[in-house]
């Protein structure tokens, strides 16, 4: 008589990936694999410099020599480097069009379909966007209207071109090549990503943003980014990114780095969406990530917040090197895992100056049968007078087949720091849908409004049109075809 | 038409008989108490309405305003106007009771085809029915029922219950763990939101809470069925006789 029981829960599964279409252009491919020649090829390509090539070789040369690491909680199978596309860049771009209106409509219809307009004309409300298919970037918007504060806002590979003194002077200099695996091979293979300097005392009164898109298949993305904020400079900075459907897994290495000098700051969001599998696990980015600031003089600061919904592997931690006295790091996130999705993410806070402040607030949403894992270190070096740290993680979990850890690192090395940790785990159980329904609440809205809430201190780090964006986009992520 | 119509509804949960035919009949307008001593099926009866899913429907049928309950979800029967102030509240961190109410209420005019209400409108209505169970302001901003004492809970579902003003309230326990004046303000909240249109069913213990909310009528439910029906004078003859009686008039006659 009455509906069999159903467990609701268990019912939660991914909708369809919305952005998971593939443009169909004619592309420009670099032979499979990875050797000297290839990296030759690449620098080539993109009419470098000497030392650009010469940095490219060492790093190459170096990660030769190592191992993938293998401390994260996460697990795939091994990765064959041999077996994928180093360079995909579409036809058309390899010899960036000088003007907006001569883009290829097929790229700008992908853009837009994506709802990011490529004519300033039709552009987001105070965005200055850096678009990026594959391995080249394909248009920059308000390019001249920044470069007359003095701004520089262009692709990476411009940025070697025509500022390679500051290239040289930065590049690796918050994540060598030395670094890790994943950065020494970004460091030999990277093909473009987005460049910005921030002159001193000036503002920047545009949100800057780049939008990566990986679109060929069987490719690996490697994006370089590099910010600098000059004295007493302040930017915003957001990057979002979408892959189409694909039964393979795709490798994404990227390397940001940012560079904060006295009394600068650098707020950087990110809205990661990379295609995350399908419900049965298979496909999906392998999103394996080096993002590292240096509060580089007295009175900086540099803020992270990231929204991460998408990716088979997220392996990311966004982290703060508090150099400079009175500096101040801040990491805010939102880590979300659904079906078969697996996250190893947090970040680490260096103190080495005096009077540094770090603020760590990370929201782990764990569902269907992904496994979430919050991983943090807090340093406080010797000469870190009043260092102080304040780490909040929360894990929520949605069912019982999923997994939320938390690995919180500590070291210190000075007394007078102040470090202070909080966590908190918590479940959408079957009795809090039960009691959203019973108010006239579906049960999708109720894990949304949950979600949210759950959410809510990171999404507010967000700049508003990308809180309702992100917003959306958690709700999206746990949809399913509930009752 | 009548409210609510039970007709020989026969549960079980995991096997084991609870309700064993009971039947009931409840019209605008009209307050029913429930009584009965524990383990009689109260709490079970409330779940069945709501459409709580540990419950199996062995025989008999609910119509609530003229619909098979049965087939329809426990979301659309809160939206058709069936509310049930729970026993023990369950606590929402990190949603607002602001923003769990404004849900709610959107998703019940929705389903009505009734626009959203705007914020301002939402907002002066939230204050109004706050007032109702002597609620601050603060506590609009506050997690659902997250870290609230008991009886703030409670007032907090009787917020809930005048804020979507539905045709039939089911009051599980509402009385219990509340003292004399948390429960003189339930009671009040609850008199101030009944009119000739709606209905209640008051889910009780004790007699206590009868003193505030009096009942047109009152039933006895016993071994999963209403055995004694009376007027609101019942009520005070169990408070004073206690339950004895009743199990020893039915005992046995029903197993």
């Amino acid at each position: 008589m009455q509906k069999e029981p159903i467990n609701i829960v268990e019912e939660i599964t991914q909708s369809d990936y919305k952005y998971g279409f593939v443009t169909d252009i004619e592309q420009e491919l670099a032979p499979k694999g990875l050797n000297e020649d290839i990296i030759r090829f690449i620098s080539a390509k993109k009419h470098e410099p000497e030392f650009m090539l010469e940095w490219r070789l060492k790093a190459f040369r170096f990660w030769q020599q190592m191992k993938e690491p293998k401390w994260a909680n996460v697990k795939f199978p091994p990765i064959d480097y041999q077996d994928a596309y180093y360079y995909a860049a579409p036809k058309q771009a390899a010899n960036k069009p000088k003007s907006l209106d001569e883009i290829d409509p097929e790229i700008r219809r992908t853009f837009e379909k994506l709802g990011i307009p490529l004519t300033e004309q039709q552009r987001l409300a105070g965005i200055a966007v850096d678009a990026v298919m594959d391995s080249v970037s394909v248009a920059t918007t308000f390019k001249e209207k920044l470069s007359e504060l003095g701004i520089i806002f262009c692709s990476m590979s411009e940025a070697i071109r025509e500022h390679p003194d500051l290239v040289q002077k930065y590049i690796g200099s918050v994540v060598p090549y030395t670094d890790n695996y994943f950065a020494a091979l970004n460091s030999a293979v990277f093909s473009d990503g987005s460049f910005c300097y921030i002159p001193k005392g000036v503002r920047c009164p545009l949100e800057l943003s780049t939008y990566f898109r990986i679109n060929a298949s069987e490719t690996g993305q490697f994006e370089r980014t590099l910010i600098i904020a000059d004295e007493g400079s302040y930017v915003s900075y957001l990057e979002g990114c979408t892959a189409p459907i694909r039964d393979e897994n795709q490798l994404h290495a990227a390397v940001v780095e940012l560079i904060a000098h006295k009394d600068a700051e650098i707020k950087y969001s990110t809205v990661q969406n990379w295609y995350p599998g399908d419900k049965e696990g298979k496909g999906g980015i392998y999103n394996f990530v080096t993002k590292r600031g240096i509060c580089e003089g007295n009175n900086s600061k540099i803020s992270w917040t990231q929204v991460e919904t998408g990716s088979a592997i997220t392996w990311k931690y966004p982290s703060c090197i508090l150099k400079g006295d009175n500096s101040i790091g801040e990491f805010y996130s939102v880590a979300l895992t659904n079906n078969y999705q697996q996250a190893d993410t947090g970040t680490k806070m260096i103190h080495l100056g005096k009077n540094t402040k770090s603020r760590i607030v990370s929201k782990g949403i764990s569902a269907g049968k992904s496994q979430n894992s919050y991983r943090g270190l807090v340093s406080i070096g010797k000469k870190a007078e009043n260092a102080r740290n304040y780490s909040q993680c929360d894990s929520l979990l949605l069912g019982d087949k999923c997994g939320a850890h938390t690995f919180p690192y500590i070291e210190v090395k000075n007394k007078t720091a102040t470090v202070e940790h909080e966590a908190t785990t918590s479940k959408i159980s079957e009795d809090i849908l039960f009691y959203c329904n019973q108010r006239g609440i579906s049960t999708e809205d109720a894990i949304g409004l949950i979600v949210n809430g759950f959410s809510r201190e990171v999404l507010n780090q967000l700049p508003m049109e990308f809180a309702v964006e992100a917003q959306r986009l958690l709700a999206v992520s746990l949809e399913g075809s509930v009752g | 038409m009548s409210l609510l119509k039970i007709d020989n509804l026969k549960v079980n949960i995991n096997g084991k008989e609870i309700l064993k035919g009971l039947s009931l009949e409840v019209n605008p307008g009209e307050i029913h108490a429930i009584m009965g001593p524990n383990g009689s099926g109260k709490s079970t009866l409330a779940g069945v309405l709501a459409g709580k899913e540990d419950y199996e429907v062995v025989e008999g049928t609910i119509e609530f305003d003229g619909k098979n309950i049965f087939e329809m979800s426990p979301e659309d029967r809160a939206r058709e106007g069936l509310f049930l102030a729970f026993q023990y509240p369950i606590e929402i961190p990190g949603v607002s009771n602001a923003s769990f109410m404004k849900t709610a209420v959107n998703e019940i005019r929705k389903y009505r085809n009734l626009e959203p209400l705007d914020a301002m409108d939402f907002l002066r209505i939230m204050r109004e029915k706050a007032k109702l169970v002597e609620m601050d302001q603060a506590f609009l901003n506050r997690s659902v029922n997250d870290g609230f004492s008991g009886g703030e809970k409670k007032r907090n579902e009787i917020f809930q219950l005048a804020m979507l003003e539905p045709k039939l309230a089911i009051l599980d326990e509402t009385d219990s763990g509340l003292d004399i004046d948390a429960l003189k303000i339930v009671a009040n909240g609850v008199n101030k939101v009944r009119n000739e249109n709606n209905a209640f069913v008051v889910i009780t213990h004790y007699q206590r809470l009868l003193n505030y909310i009096i009942p047109d009528f009152v039933h006895v439910l016993f071994d999963g069925k209403l055995v004694v029906s009376g007027g609101k004078e019942l009520a005070l003859e169990l408070e004073e006789k206690g339950y004895d009686w009743i199990k020893k008039q039915y005992n046995g006659v029903l197993v």
